[in-house]
């Protein structure tokens, strides 16, 4: 093929690089734009408040402080005259928002696999319907779903009716501000960002890769294993970084479904910008430390596959 | 011999469709056994009920006596080179050719050691680490070749293997997979819709058409010997008239060709009536004026080995003649009237 393809004259080849080389500014230029000012200005601006002083009624005073970090990780007793030791309280609700979104993050994957690879393995004429029909609920805001799901798991709610009309229970599950409801709001949210990533690798995969593994005395199970999942690895993780992520910081799912006893990182974040008793440089210093947290896995993960890939 | 794969009344059909229609065939132990027909004609439904990736209908699939037709694909001891391949793409070519004998359960030194005498075989050796994205096509056809090899199966089914690769390799791999098959001892079913494939591999050819076996035999049977039309198009080219028969006695034909002349052939019928008649090209030959048919000839194409000669006889059937471009030919000129020689075996009446 390489063979075929007609080779360039070098002078020609020479102002092509040239004309290349010169068409490059304007060309990135909108790339830059976009990133300059949806990237690096946001978090430039997060981390820049992260260091000053908090004001009273909200805003900040363009003070240096390390307040809002000192705030985070260290105690000091209630009137601040206690020798500094670790604070837990920000730390476990960030263990905690981790377990969550890990949670949720495997709910989603054993949901949306099947469901991935069952639209992939429809006839193509019939997979943009059923797409589509993944794709539907989310023409509604995602705050009037997590409400509506509160409608629908509460108390009195047709959740608990239609389970106390089949006798499967005799008094109405208190599901609501409970880790389960968190789990729900989050693996309904995030169920799409999974299904979709996973379905364009399932549907890019050869599946005579599997008739050949089959050929080979594989099992099915072996063939899901050792050719199919390492195949699509991509699409997987993909689909996991996706609902990680946005789980991890959310804060509509824990504070409508959760309640206090369930507060996570996003909710925490939220708090510091909502009232007038928030905090701005600590709000903003939480937000860094998750997005450190969060660069931190993925750097982790980039080079445990690179070594993998080295071996 | 033994029989390999004993096909009995196999027949396959998709909704409405049917693909195969109640098809039975004998394959030998050891024998190189191609599948030819044009594309849709169930060929390689067929291989692939054999493998176990399609569900056969109704009928039986006996593989050295023992019924597989209900048998899953991974409990079948026979092996597939696809048309495209299939190499799992993240693993290197050693772990590619070991994955059969991994999951028959060999130990790591026993995979190793085979799956590295199959590199040597196929002359791969030094690319053993390598992905198969990183080989060229040529290559990826060896890899799939020791990999389906590397279990030693039963029987070897091969998809349409050399359709991906270009002319020169594809000629050179034919020679390579004759030569597997004698050296290896392994029957090897082939399936293919190239006829000059099927006729330097193959001991012996089932000739397939719309779902049907149309005829089976070595090579020179299928193209000296083609029982109807189909086969006698499918396989080289060839003349075909629509004669009246004079008299059948055994074997052998008396026909009278559309000019008035009888000629006698053999034949593939012993019913009287009009049927086709084919004449291969090649075994035509030119001659004085007087000696035996005669004809104008109309054109002459220079095809570089052979010269195709375009004639008509009288009453205004075309034929079309091969001739050698040799050094001494005499390459008659369109409007000259020219004497035809049938050579012994030129024409055979068919059945249709």
């Amino acid at each position: 093929m390489a063979g075929a393809a007609p080779t360039t004259a070098p002078d020609t080849g020479t102002s092509a690089e040239t004309t290349y080389r010169s068409a490059r500014v304007p060309l990135l230029l909108p790339t830059w734009l976009v990133i300059g000012f949806f990237l690096i200005l946001p978090v430039a601006l997060m981390a820049v408040y992260s260091f000053l002083t908090k004001e009273m009624r909200g805003g900040v005073i363009w003070e240096f402080s390390l307040a809002a970090y000192d705030q985070f990780f260290i105690n000091r007793g209630l009137f601040g005259d206690e020798p500094p030791s670790l604070e837990w309280t920000y730390i476990s609700v960030f263990g905690r928002s981790i377990v969550q979104a890990a949670t949720a993050t495997t709910l989603c994957l054993l949901i949306g696999f099947p469901t991935a690879w069952f639209i992939a393995t429809r006839a193509p004429a019939t997979r943009g319907v059923w797409l589509f029909l993944i794709t539907v609920p989310y023409w509604v805001n995602l705050l009037i779903r997590t409400v509506s799901l509160r409608f629908l798991i509460r108390e009195n709610g047709p959740l608990n009716d239609a389970l106390l009309a089949t006798g499967l229970i005799t008094e109405p599950l208190a599901l609501i501000n409970t880790n389960f409801a968190v789990q729900l709001g989050l693996f309904y949210s995030y169920l799409p960002f999974m299904v979709l990533p996973v379905y364009a690798a399932v549907e890019r995969y050869n599946f005579t890769l599997s008739e050949a593994a089959a050929d080979l005395y594989a099992s099915r199970w072996v063939t899901l294993r050792h050719i199919v999942l390492p195949i699509v690895k991509p699409g997987i993780i993909a689909g996991c970084l996706l609902v990680f992520i946005p789980s991890l910081g959310a804060f509509l799912a824990p504070n409508l479904l959760g309640g206090a006893k369930n507060f996570m990182i996003g909710s925490l974040i939220e708090e510091q910008f909502k009232r007038s008793l928030g905090n701005w440089p600590f709000g903003a210093a939480v937000s860094m430390i998750l997005m450190s947290l969060v660069l931190i896995l993925l750097l982790l993960y980039a080079r445990s596959t690179a070594r993998a890939e080295a071996r | 011999m033994q029989t390999a794969i004993d096909i009995r009344t196999v027949t396959k059909t998709y909704g409405t469709f049917t693909a195969l229609k109640a098809v039975s065939l004998s394959i030998m132990d050891n024998e190189f056994f191609t599948l030819l027909g044009p594309s849709g004609c169930g060929k390689t439904t067929l291989l692939r009920m054999i493998a176990g990736f399609e569900d056969v209908t109704k009928g039986d699939i006996l593989l050295f006596g023992q019924n597989i037709a209900a048998l899953d694909p991974n409990l079948r001891p026979v092996n597939t080179v696809f048309q495209q391949y299939a190499l799992f793409p993240h693993m290197s070519v050693i772990d590619n050719v070991a994955f059969g004998l991994k999951m028959k359960g060999f130990d790591l030194p026993t995979r190793r050691k085979r799956a590295g005498e199959m590199l040597e075989m196929v002359h791969l050796s030094s690319f053993a680490d390598r992905l198969p994205a990183q080989l060229s096509g040529g290559q990826q056809q060896r890899v799939a070749l020791a990999r389906a090899l590397a279990p030693q199966p039963k029987v070897l089914l091969l998809d349409e293997p050399l359709s991906a690769l270009d002319l020169k390799l594809r000629q050179a791999m034919r020679m390579e997979l004759k030569q597997l098959q004698q050296d290896t001892g392994i029957t090897f079913i082939f399936v293919t819709h190239d006829q000059e494939e099927a006729l330097t591999m193959s001991n012996r050819i089932a000739v397939m058409s719309a779902g049907h076996v149309q005829q089976i035999g070595t090579p020179r049977d299928i193209y000296e010997s083609p029982v109807n039309r189909f086969v006698a198009d499918f396989i080289g080219e060839t003349n075909l008239l629509e004669v009246d028969v004079a008299r059948i006695t055994g074997d052998q034909a008396q026909v009278i060709l559309p000019g008035g002349h009888t000629i006698t052939c053999s034949t593939a019928t012993h019913d009287p009536g009009r049927h086709q008649l084919s004449i291969r090209p090649e075994r035509l030959t030119l001659g004085p004026v007087g000696t035996g048919l005669e004809a104008v000839v109309d054109q002459v194409i220079y095809l570089g080995t052979d010269l195709q000669i375009h004639v008509r006889l009288d009453g205004g059937t075309p034929l079309q003649i091969r001739i050698q471009n040799a050094a001494r030919t005499e390459v008659p000129a369109p409007g000259t009237r020219i004497g035809l020689q049938l050579e012994e075996g030129a024409a055979r009446l068919l059945a249709d």
